[in-house]
């Protein structure tokens, strides 16, 4: 069973949510990522998503852009992504999800990516700038696989394109919490709990809330309603903190994703 | 063959799309929808064509560039004066059509990007005559190569916001326009300032800009008794050149040139030619010839010429090169400059960089007009944008 399934199962037979942290690989180094791979159950993370660096990140405010660029200009490649994968999913038994841009994935072809995504040990991908009209031609390519192309809704999707990504859902729905690009909210919009409601009334698939969480208290608020929470430029913006610090990006980071997690669980 | 593409999705047989974000697809619906409308509305072409002609102070010439001509030892060069359009360029065909548009759909503000800085002040000119306030993104290198332009706009009341990541030039000032867009979108238009993007964008920047053929067209038939031989014309994003050429399509005796940016040479990271050069790939919402790695890393580019420094081309010029219809070709920096001064000294018409390239394209030895031959440039806007540069370049004083 395809480890994203069967994670949301588990966790759904005991009534919580999953906390799913964002990484950007190999940030600040290639090391801390196979650390935190592997750290990342520990510190109560259910589902990893590892973001593929890409130059032109539309849908990324300026942590996560910043990031994708210092290692771009590193030198890392898509290969070097895969590798970081392959050799930490030796000791990681976490669902890992990829992050990547159309324009990484047209340049392999779909399907050559996702046999390589596979064989590294990737779980399922969320393509931001792909949606589900243009992906329509690949759910069967990536389910053959038993790999799952993730699709969004956005506060701005309408009934009719909401029924179409629901016919298509599969793994997760990444549900965008708010109107515009990634990075911290002091504030979620106000519509969240009843746009999450109706989503949820629609389908079997969990769903997992994206864009803008970055304090315990909304993560809380977040899995009363859904089936994940997914903090992204937070983590980064504390990594990128401590590496400046000579401190232990990983660390902070394991730290930061303890406190989360359990504030979705409701332990904290 | 081209008139009813894109099909309903966008598409120029395989290039065009619509490669965004979840939450700008909505946004794209709505525009889809409003300019569909808006197209067959006959009120909408009035209003708009009340506005090039008492405005922008359309039509512009088709002008004989004699000594030019003669300079280049034969054949008889048009010059569509482009350059002297209201704001300086051939931008603001569009910017009136995209403003009116955003009027009619109730936005109350508008946003774009720029590079050379005309299609930013083009958008700040109509912004400001219709009295929407306006947000221009622009790359600190840029803002660096074209201060009159920035003046100008920010004299027009529009916030110029800098860009200041990766190459800081007009890639970056549109991933910027596009994260703003993302969030605005239900109150601001992005006046897109090319053929790129996703649909709709390559087929209303288009229409807006076909304009350029269609008057050329009519003028050549008026002087010449005959239609053209040959249409040139520079590509960056493309928009100049699929408005010159789109009208002549199906006259299949009319060839075509795009001209790219050749930059300082063939190598990666020096010069602009996506069509020569790239090979398909996804930027900017649309599947098109792109300049990358083989990881999908969009390449650095250079050129002179702001305006066609992209690393990108409009689909619908993919789908041009692919058919053979348009043959695209490159010229350098330096065939650039040399066209500039030598169609300044003879014919007093200081040309902008971006034009200079499709000026030096008929220099070049084996592109000089035959006798007989009939040629239209499209003079895409005037130079004084580039002086500062031009003459940094020349190493002149000012």
């Amino acid at each position: 069973m395809n480890r994203i399934d069967a994670r949301f199962q588990e966790l759904r037979r005991a009534g919580k949510a999953a906390f799913i942290p964002f990484l950007t690989a190999g940030d600040p180094d290639p090391d801390v990522t196979r650390r935190m791979l592997l750290g990342a159950e520990g510190a109560g993370a259910d589902i990893i998503e590892l973001g593929f660096p890409f130059s032109d990140p539309i849908a990324d405010g300026p942590t996560i852009q910043d990031s994708y660029h210092r290692v771009l200009e590193g030198g890392q490649t898509v290969a070097d992504v895969l590798d970081l994968v392959r050799r930490a999913r030796e000791r990681c038994g976490l669902p890992i999800v990829a992050m990547v841009s159309y324009s990484i994935v047209f340049r392999l072809g779909f399907e050559e990516f996702v046999a390589r995504a596979v064989g590294a040990g990737l779980d399922g991908a969320t393509v931001p700038d792909l949606p589900v009209e243009e992906a329509a031609p690949f759910f069967e390519t990536a389910d053959a696989r038993d790999f799952r192309l993730i699709c969004f809704v956005a506060p701005s999707t309408t009934d009719e394109r909401r029924a179409l990504v629901i016919r298509h859902a599969r793994g997760f729905i990444y549900y965008i919490s708010v109107r515009g690009i990634t990075g911290e909210r002091s504030a979620l919009p106000p519509d969240l709990t009843e746009n999450l409601r109706r989503l949820k009334s629609l389908t079997e698939v969990p769903v997992a809330v994206g864009f803008g969480i970055s304090a315990p208290r909304q993560a809380r608020a977040v899995a009363e309603v859904a089936d994940g929470v997914i903090v992204g430029s937070a983590i980064v913006k504390r990594m990128a903190e401590a590496a400046r610090q000579g401190r232990d990006a990983a660390e902070a980071a394991l730290d930061f994703i303890a406190a989360m997690a359990s504030a979705t669980k409701g332990d904290g | 063959m081209v008139d009813h593409l894109p099909d309903e999705r966008g598409y120029f047989g395989p290039f065009g799309g619509k490669y965004v974000p979840e939450t700008l697809m909505p946004a794209l619906q709505q525009l889809e929808q409003a300019y569909e409308e808006a197209r067959q509305d006959e009120s909408f072409r009035q209003e708009l064509d009340y506005y090039l002609r008492e405005y922008v102070g359309r039509p512009n010439p088709l002008y004989l560039a004699e000594r030019f001509s003669r300079e280049l030892g034969g054949g008889k060069v048009y010059l569509k004066r482009e350059d002297l359009n209201h704001t300086g360029a051939h931008k603001i065909n569009n910017t009136l059509g995209q403003v009116l548009l955003a009027v009619r759909m109730g936005k109350g503000r508008v946003i774009a990007e720029t590079g050379a800085g005309q299609h930013g002040l083009a958008t700040a000119t109509a912004a400001a005559m219709f009295g929407l306030p306006c947000d221009v993104y622009m790359g600190e290198e840029d803002i660096r190569r074209q201060k009159p332009n920035v003046l100008k706009m920010q004299l027009l009341g529009t916030r110029v916001i800098p860009v200041s990541s990766g190459a800081r030039t007009l890639k970056d000032a549109t991933n910027e326009a596009l994260r703003d867009w993302m969030a605005s979108f239900e109150n601001t238009h992005y006046v897109l300032g090319s053929v790129v993007g996703p649909h709709p964008f390559p087929v209303m920047v288009r229409d807006f800009q076909a304009i350029i053929g269609r008057e050329a067209r009519q003028q050549v038939l008026d002087k010449e008794g005959r239609l053209p031989d040959l249409l040139v014309a520079c590509v960056g994003g493309g928009s100049n050149s699929i408005g010159l050429f789109h009208p002549f399509i199906q006259d299949k005796d009319v060839r075509m040139v795009g001209v790219e940016a050749g930059g300082r040479g063939m190598a990666h990271g020096e010069h602009a030619a996506s069509l020569c050069l790239g090979k398909a790939g996804v930027l900017h919402g649309s599947r098109s010839y792109v300049l990358q790695d083989d990881d999908g890393q969009t390449s650095p580019v250079h050129s002179v010429s702001a305006g066609l420094d992209y690393p990108g081309v409009g689909p619908e010029h993919s789908y041009l090169k692919e058919t053979g219809r348009v043959r695209y070709t490159a010229v350098s920096d330096e065939e650039a400059l040399r066209a500039f001064t030598c169609l300044t000294e003879t014919e007093g018409i200081i040309p902008a960089l971006e034009s200079a390239h499709a000026v030096a394209y008929l220099m070049q030895e084996a592109n000089r007009p035959a006798r007989d031959e009939v040629v239209i440039v499209c003079m895409s806007g005037r130079g004084d944008k580039d002086l500062w540069e031009v003459s940094r370049l020349l190493g002149l004083e000012i």
